[in-house]
Order: structure tokens, then sequence, then C-alpha cells
């Protein structure tokens, strides 16, 4: 008979950017239960809202998190604009269709470089990094910071990007897609990587629905799910598909996300081919009143801001879904019946960001 | 543009409407608390598609609602945590953490 | 599935030049828009204090009557919501970052006198 051991598992892993922890039940080497303890970073950021006004609480949004910082920016902005009935200018959305998928690059070429730092490529970790280095010099140069960019405001946007900026980025991009192209390779037909991507953290299509799994984690399962789709910002003018995997296992992921990397970049030429030129910003007058709950689409999957208004600057209630939030109980299914050292490379392909999380 | 649907329901039918939207093949999107003057405002939204349908229901400051992870087993997560940021109180939730998902230093930070 | 499919970017990698910079002798060059420090030009502040006010970290204080404007350097977190608040718009926002402290100070900035409120 085999033996019941419980492993504790972070909250400081090699493995783990950011703690979370979870109780490994193994019996021998292979996972039966996992149960996971969140709550190491808990800020209590959605309290803050009582204390700062609605347009200050934009920049206490988009410091929830460092890699999402724009969409939980936008989201909130969104969200806000929403209640208040405000119509941002054409011109903002498409900037921010445009920052949107910058992010996205960013944020996924992060995770391959993590992925692959998790079943020990180190130099294909450097090779992602080093390519979104040059996403984040982008974004340095337009919007003036690397990680909290501060350029959303509540009626549209702070900056602007001209023409020629914007050139400048799409040479970038055509570079970053060339090499992307070549890195690709290694991470989808490369014998000793798919050995540890192949098969490992199997999740059904009907699992992925029930546990209520979103993102990439779940359109690797089969479900073709967008929240873009839903057109906000200026998704609605853009040509784009859900991109979607049936295998449902840790390489489906990589696959899924590795295709959203060229399509982000796709959507960044047609939305610099497309963008109009005039305001960036309107005027907002008055406080908002009613509620909301808006969805965006973050590299991680949806994510949902509820904004509740009182018709005072201080909103009543904001409350943030983010899509860690719910790929977690995903994630749990997929370490029940793995291998103890296939944990971290399970653990990672649902992209968890715990900032996020616990907000 | 999609739904965004609220369908206001009474504490006591929370169940019996969880379980149809289970039966229409909805997947739990949020459980949401707001703190009202008295007593709490809970959303707990569902979707399908693109869509969103939100039970509104309130509750007063003592009273108990049932877990609904006997459906929904991943709500877990979301009971939890208005378990440990309001206070709000639910019975025989599957994974109950006893108010030890976020270890905060002052109990019911968000009450 | 293949082998070696890392060997084109090892080879290219090998004879290229490193993708790092030689910091510190080789300095940062940043951006125009940059996000780096706020600094305030002293001859057109009116001492409103709407900066101070609006400030989400609360590092600015503002003293009308000694004519002053302080900033806490550590605490400023960059979002640029005085620059854009300032009526006289007379707050900016430059490249460069606040240089690493072994303590956390408050910089303070005095008003010179003008000349034609000394004259009268």
């Amino acid at each position: 008979m085999s033996k019941r051991s419980i492993v504790p598992f972070g909250p400081h892993h090699p493995v783990l950017p950011e703690p979370i922890h979870l109780d490994l039940v193994l019996e021998d080497e292979k996972v039966v239960e996992a149960v996971p303890s969140i709550g190491f970073i808990h800020r209590g950021l959605e309290k803050l809202v009582e204390k700062k006004d609605f347009n200050e609480y934009v920049y206490v949004a988009e410091r929830i998190c460092g890699i999402c910082s724009f969409m939980h920016g936008m989201g909130y902005c969104e969200a806000v604009e929403h209640v208040m009935g405000v119509e941002i200018p054409p011109r903002a959305k498409y900037l921010r269709t445009i920052w949107c998928e910058m992010s996205r690059l960013h944020s996924h070429l992060m995770w391959l470089g993590l992925l692959a730092d998790a079943f020990g490529f180190e130099s294909l970790f450097m090779q992602s990094w080093r390519m979104r280095e040059k996403i984040l010099d982008m974004f340095e140069a337009s919007t003036g910071g690397r990680v909290i960019f501060s350029v959303n405001k509540i009626g549209g946007e702070m900056k602007d990007m001209d023409g020629d900026m914007l050139k400048g980025f799409l040479k970038i991009l055509n570079e970053i897609e060339k090499e992307l192209r070549e890195l690709s390779k290694t991470f989808l037909d490369n014998k000793a990587v798919n050995s540890r991507l192949q098969g490992v953290g199997f999740l059904t299509k009907q699992q992925a629905h029930d546990l209520g799994t979103v993102g990439p984690f779940m359109r690797a399962s089969g479900i073709d799910r967008d929240t873009r789709n839903m057109g906000y910002a200026a998704y609605s003018d853009i040509d784009f598909e859900t991109i979607t995997s049936n295998a449902g296992d840790s390489y489906a992921r990589t696959e899924v996300r590795i295709k959203e990397l060229f399509q982000s970049i796709d959507i960044i030429r047609q939305a610099v081919e497309k963008i109009p030129s005039g305001e960036i910003a309107v005027p907002v007058k008055g406080f908002p009143d009613g509620e909301y709950f808006m969805r965006v689409e973050q590299p991680r999957g949806e994510a949902v801001y509820y904004v509740k208004g009182n018709g005072t600057k201080f909103l009543d209630r904001v409350r943030v879904r983010t899509p860690t939030f719910a790929n977690l109980p995903g994630m749990l299914e997929t370490l029940k019946g793995s291998q103890l050292a296939d944990v971290p490379i399970l653990i990672l392909t649902i992209d968890p960001c715990i900032s996020c999380t616990e907000r | 543009m999609p739904e965004n649907i609220i369908i206001p329901i009474s504490p006591d039918s929370l169940l019996e409407e969880v379980l149809k939207m289970k039966n229409s093949e909805c997947r739990l999107v949020q459980i949401c608390s707001v703190r009202l003057e008295e007593g709490y405002e809970l959303s707990y939204s569902f979707g399908k598609d693109y869509d969103l349908y939100n039970l509104r229901f309130t509750i007063g400051d003592d009273e108990e609602i049932p877990s609904i992870t006997n459906i929904y087993p991943t709500a877990f997560l979301y009971e939890n945590e208005i378990h440990d940021l309001f206070g709000v109180q639910i019975k025989m939730i599957s994974v109950d953490y006893q108010g030890t998902l976020y270890r905060t230093d002052k109990k019911t930070p968000f009450k | 599935m293949k082998l070696l499919t890392f060997a084109k970017t090892e080879l290219h990698n090998l004879f290229s030049k490193p993708a790092t910079r030689l910091y510190p002798q080789e300095p940062r060059v940043y951006p125009e828009r940059t996000r780096g420090h706020v600094e305030n030009d002293m001859d057109v502040c009116v001492f409103c204090g709407l900066c101070s006010k609006k400030c989400p970290t609360g590092a600015i204080i503002v003293d009308r009557a000694a004519k002053t404007w302080s900033i806490k350097r550590f605490s400023c977190i960059q979002c640029g919501y005085c620059v854009a608040s300032c009526p006289k718009k007379c707050i900016s926002m430059r490249p460069d970052y606040t240089q690493p402290a072994g303590e956390k100070s408050t910089e303070t900035f005095t008003q010179a006198p003008k000349d034609d409120q000394s004259a009268s």
C-alpha cells in the first residue's frame, strides 16, 4: 500500500514569482489532492476606494498588479465610464487597444520565459525576456513608465502617440515577430521541451466549463470564448479570430499563448492602420451613480470590474475578479493525479498572478 | 453588446435559483458582496457565452446563507473570501478555511 | 518533433553584440516621456496647494505663508496627477529618476522674493 504524505509547496519556492501556498497530499510521488492558501500579499485595495475619490482610484487600480497594470486601469475606467454614460473619443479607444495588445505581448513573453525557466531551459528564458525588454522600452517611450503606465483617466487617455512613434513601434514589432517565429520553434517543436509539456496537466472541455476557468487556460481546452469579442475599446472594429486548441494539456496552453502573441502583433498593425485622428479625452462632469459589471480580456483571461457609485465622489464599492482567482480551481483539478515533479509546470501553465488574486 | 442582467431574488430561494443556472449550463463568474449600512448586498454572477446574469439579494448582519458549493464546487474560494473580508456567514462550505484564507491582522476588515 | 531547434539562435547570439548595456560606464538614456521625478518652477508657482491635495500619497507639502514647496521624493509614485491638475502648469515631470539614498528625505524649495514686490 502506498503511503500518504503531505508536502507543503510554497509560499516561497524557486518556481513561484509570487507567494502562494499549496498543501499537496501525495501518494508516493503522485498528487491526490491540493489545498491552496492565499492571502500572503493581501493589501485591501478594494477597500481603499472609500478613501480615494473616483478619479484618484485609477492610480490605485493600476497598482493592483505590475503585469496587467494597463488593463486594470482601463477596466476600472471603462466601468466608471459606463456608469456615468461617458463616450470616449474614437482615438482614445484605439490607443487603449494598442496599449492593451502591447500588455498582452509583454505578459505572454514573460510567461514563456518563466515556463522555460521552470523546465530548466535558462537560455530560452533569457531569449524571451530579451524580446520582452523591447516591448517595455516601447511602453516607456509612449507612456513614460515601464511597469506602471498612468495613461488612463476617466474619459479617455492622457498621452497620445503620434504617427512617427507608431511607425517606429511597427518596425520594432516586425523585428520581434521574426525573432518570435524562430523562438516558437523551440517551444513547439523541440523534443526535450515537448516531453515536459505534452500530455501533462490535462483538462477536458467539460471540466474547463464547470470549473469556471478563463483565458488561454480555458481556450486550450477547446472553449471558444474571448472577452475581446464583446467589443470594448476598439475591438469591435478589428478583425481577429479567437484562438483555441483542443488538446487541453500544457503544450496546448503554450501553443495558444504563442499564437496569441502573433495575433496581438496583427491587432496592433490593424489598429495603427485604422486609428482616427482627433481628441484623446472628453471632460467628465458629475459623479458616478449606479453600478456596472465591466469585463475585459486580460493576458490571463477575463477580469470582472464591478463598480457601484452613490452619486458622491467616493464610490461605494469596487470589486475586481481577476483571472487567476477564477483559474485556481481549474489548476487544482489539473494537479490531481500529476507527478510531484510536474507540479511547478502545472502551476505555471495557468500563468498565476497572485498580486492580482489578492488585491 | 452582450447582456448584463440583474435578477433580484429572495435569500431563501438562492439554492433554487443557482440550480436553475446550473441546469442552463452557466458558469460561475464571481460572487461579490457590498457592505450596506445594515447588512450586505450579495451578487452571484453567472455567465453564459458573453451574457452575464447576476442574482441579487440583501441579507441582514446576522443572517446566515447556505453555501452553493454543492452545486458549484468552485464557489468555495469566493465564499471563503466574502466570509473572511466581510464576515458574511455561510454554512456548509465544502472547503471551509474558517477565516484563514486571507490572513489579515484584523478580522473581517471590509465589514 | 525536432532536435537542435535552438542552434540557430545560439549561433546568432555567439556572433552578435550583447543585449545588455555596460552600465554604469554607459549611462541609460531615458526617453523624453519617462516619468522620473517631479519638478516645480518656483517662479511661476502661486502656492494654491492643489497639487498637495490631489497627491495620492501625500508626498507634496505646500506652505503658502512661508512660500515653500516641499516634496518627499521617496513617497512620490510618479503618477503625474499633480502635473495634470496644476492650474499654472508650473509642475512638470522630468526623465531622470531620484537617486537612491540611505534615508528618506524631504526636498524643500523656496520662492525667491519677487523684484516688483520688494520694490513696492
